[in-house]
């Protein structure tokens, strides 16, 4: 199954999505902020990231910038995690170069048809 | 996939607590009447986690309430609602309310909504404004656009040649939109460029699209959602024989962004590089690990250390034997042996320091809650206070630390209900018109001191001498230091205060403090000046599963005393005992009387002597008092690893657990405070035995 990475400053919230992403067979690496996540995704290749927009340090909106920069990460799923169903906040994101988003608060089953639609 | 999402509480909670703490300081720190994003950005970031987790796992009130919050952060972070101290307090007040929402939903009992109630609406008066209204007016009207049904749809779907960039792959969002009904696709590759100049990564193909179907457009254009910026999209209602006429062509859509929203995300950008604050900074380096397992790996830790001090005893039985048998062939293999264990002594020693420091937090996690609780006294006292605080990153155990909170926030609120004059008096007394209170923390020796000093008016002496002999504390023939004078204040249901405050409760509680500190292994003294302030004193070990501790022999026994609880120890002078009530002894210490306790006696142990003159005494503080614990030999200092007797035995009154020596033994540690009650109890039972089982039977009846 794929590899994803879960980049979120709230622990609660990467345990829920990791565990869930692992419970639906995929191997799942978490950061707490955008610095850590864009770390990770430049030690190993991911095919997937998903990521909180509000962070320490690097925001899920800077992250996605600079993963599109990567050489790697140019066609990766870049899923954000938001409470703001605002088109200002979606807007960033695409502006960064997400791929879409996922609007919190959201259930197990909700995260599992979204990344199962990017993974297509 | 059913989840219980009950297991991602414990986590939720912890940084829903830390969350509210980081509102609490920063919204301290906050200046009325300044924009300073930076301390709004954290405010809102914290308020915005716990929205987010809180709607995730169920909190429904306390998701809405954070949003009520979040709003009005939100405006203030942009500059469109004024930093005010109404709204600075309201925000305030409401980190309370979500804490008690958050305690009562981690303790599964009912919270009581009232007051949350009464503080959003002061939230959402503070937020009653256009800005609100228009907003929710647009998403209504846009909802309505979007909600006609028709018998299917014409979707025109031309991709930008950049989309994939973007990680949208077309294929994907065809097959979303099979989903919803039946689809005729037709192909058009017009713009299909020469072989020689395809770019691979980029799309040159559009699609033409009949969807039918009972699905609503905003189903349609949910589909594209991702992509709205990345295409151009239209969508138009399949005209119909028999209804053509009545259906009204909508406007194709085109869902082109607009640019203002590009600048505005180049702006976060820049300002999410410049560097955060030092806190931030912590916070990126740092994993969360469960509690359990780091006492895992320290307990372990404790065990190699009991097996390293093992090995030691050894190497030193084997250099002796060898020393006494004179020349050995063995020699160079007991050289390389010694220092073999002496870096394994050193390893060791410093393994377990560096685990210990896992465990270790500073003590700003406590300090920290107290600007707002002076904040919110000093406006109730009608006072005024600075609060000073240093020594904030001085570290101690996690667990020590959540237990000092408590007898740390009542010491601040006794300094400041009972310490700190009101400014007329203060005034009158030619003191500055603002009192200080100075909260101070730093390590000396293996043990954590916490000071908090005032500049007040000091303890009264003649007004607690006169309390504690009417208290029957102490009597009036007593010689007391000022020292001891001060300390009476610990003295259980002692208090001088003239008017019981709501502030400072009832008085009870100085000697609550002073139990919840020994029960740390801990010490707290005062030292007072009259008219010029107090300096109240907490002495805390770093750690505990460590301890400096005294061996001592009874009998054939080696018991360790806990080196914070040993005020001294000497020899008895028989001139100095004396007997009083039949059977208590009692020593002279310098100007006071002291009991003296047997420890043969409390054990139970055969041949105690019957002339004490020369026995060695261990005098050691408890309580409000000192007591001589008499032992049979002193033997040396030593740190030992505590292991708990409740958990690998049970509960024994008077000692506090165990631990391990060189030798393979195992040592019991004492609880000074424990054996003393014991000895009385002894006492007591052996002068009204009568009156005693006469009490017992009467239970059994009631």
């Amino acid at each position: 199954m794929a590899h994803i990475l879960v980049v979120d400053d709230s622990a609660s919230m990467r345990q829920m999505v990791g565990f869930t992403l692992k419970g639906d067979g995929h191997q799942v690496v978490e950061a707490a902020d955008g610095a850590l996540g864009l770390q990770c995704a430049k030690a190993e290749a991911f095919d997937a990231v998903i990521t909180d927009v509000n962070m320490p340090n690097m925001d899920g909106i800077e992250l996605t910038r600079q993963l599109r920069g990567l050489p790697n990460y140019r066609f990766t799923p870049i899923l954000t995690l938001t409470t703001e169903s605002s088109a200002e906040k979606k807007a960033a994101g695409k502006a960064a170069g997400a791929t879409g988003w996922l609007v919190k608060p959201f259930n197990p089953d909700q995260l599992l048809a979204t990344v199962k639609k990017v993974l297509g | 996939m059913t989840i219980d999402m009950s297991q991602f509480h414990g986590a939720f909670f912890e940084e829903s607590f830390e969350g509210l703490q980081i509102m609490e300081t920063e919204l301290l720190a906050l200046d009325v009447g300044e924009v300073d994003s930076e301390i709004i950005n954290t405010i809102f970031r914290a308020a915005h986690s716990i929205k987010g987790g809180a709607g995730t796992f169920g909190f429904m009130n306390v998701s809405e309430y954070t949003h009520v919050m979040e709003t009005l952060l939100d405006e203030m972070r942009d500059g469109s609602r004024p930093v005010t101290q109404e709204a600075v307090n309201a925000l305030l007040s409401s980190t309370d309310v979500l804490k008690g929402m958050l305690e009562a939903a981690r303790d599964e009992v009912d919270f009581d909504e009232e007051g949350a109630v009464k503080q959003r609406a002061i939230l959402e008066t503070i937020l009653l404004g256009e800005n609100a209204v228009s907003e929710q007016q647009t998403a209504e009207s846009k909802e309505q656009t979007t909600d006609e049904v028709g018998a299917g749809w014409l979707i025109q779907f031309t991709p930008f040649t950049d989309m994939m960039l973007t990680g949208n792959d077309p294929v994907r969002l065809l097959r979303a939109l099979d989903e919803l009904g039946e689809m005729d696709v037709k192909i058009d590759l017009s713009a299909l460029p020469p072989f020689s100049e395809i770019i691979p990564e980029e799309l040159y193909v559009s699609w033409g699209i009949t969807l039918q179907g009972g699905m609503t457009k905003a189903e349609v254009l949910d589909v594209f959602d991702w992509v709205d910026d990345a295409c151009e999209l239209h969508v138009e209602p399949l005209p119909q024989h028999d209804k053509s006429d009545s259906v009204t062509p909508s406007e194709p859509v085109n869902v082109k962004l607009a640019s203002p929203g590009k600048t505005k995300s180049a702006k976060a950008a820049e300002k999410s590089k410049t560097p955060v604050k030092k806190s931030a900074s912590s916070e990126a380096t740092s994993i969360r690990v469960g509690i359990d397992k780091v006492d895992e790996i320290i307990n372990l830790v404790g065990e190699l250390v009991i097996t390293q001090s093992m090995l030691d005893q050894a190497g030193e039985d084997l250099e002796e034997q060898a020393e006494a048998q004179g020349k050995n062939k063995n020699t160079k293999i007991l050289l390389r042996l010694r220092d073999g264990l002496a870096q394994l002594e050193r390893n060791t020693r410093e393994l377990q320091e560096g685990v210990m420091r896992i465990r270790m937090l500073p003590i700003s996690f406590v300090f920290s809650r107290m600007p707002g609780l002076v904040h919110d006294l000093s406006g109730q006292l009608n006072k005024k206070i600075t609060l000073v605080v240093t020594g904030e990153e001085t570290e101690l155990d996690k667990t020590v630390m959540e237990n000092i909170g408590d007898p740390m926030v009542h010491l601040v609120r006794n300094a400041l209900d009972h310490g700190i004059e009101t400014p007329d008096i203060r005034t009158a007394a030619g003191k500055p018109e603002t009192g200080t209170i100075t909260l101070n923390a730093f390590h000396q020796g293996g043990n954590i001191i916490i000071q908090i000093t005032d500049d007040g008016a000091g303890i009264n002496k003649e007004r607690v001498l006169a309390k504690a002999i009417e208290k029957g504390v102490i009597s009036e023939s007593d010689n007391l230091s000022d020292s001891d004078i001060n300390n009476l204040i610990f003295a259980p249901g002692f208090s001088t205060a003239e008017v019981v405050s709501d502030v400072s409760g009832r008085g009870v509680g100085m000697d609550v403090v002073r139990t919840s500190i020994h029960k740390l292994g801990g010490r707290v003294e005062v030292s007072s000046e009259e008219g010029k302030g107090s300096v109240f004193t907490i002495r805390l070990p770093l750690t505990l599963a460590i301890l400096d501790g005294q061996l001592v022999t009874v009998g054939k026994e080696s018991y360790v005393i806990p080196l914070i609880s040993i005020v001294e120890s000497i020899q008895i002078d028989r001139a100095n005992i004396n007997v009083v009530a039949g059977k208590a002894e009692v020593y002279k210490l310098r100007n006071h009387y002291i009991p003296v306790i047997r420890s043969r006696q409390v054990f139970g142990l055969p041949g105690d002597k019957k002339d004490l003159h020369g026995a060695l005494m261990v005098v050691v503080e408890v309580g409000n008092g000192h007591a001589g614990i008499i032992v049979d030999d002193l033997q040396g200092q030593q740190q030992v690893v505590i292991k708990s007797l409740e958990t690998n035995y049970r509960k024994v009154e008077t000692m506090s657990g165990a631990t391990i020596l060189g030798n393979g033994t195992v040592a019991l540690i004492w609880d000074v405070a424990g054996m003393v009650n014991y000895h009385q109890k002894k006492l007591k039972q052996g002068t009204s035995t009568i009156k005693l089982s006469a009490d017992d039977a009467d239970n059994e009846v009631a």
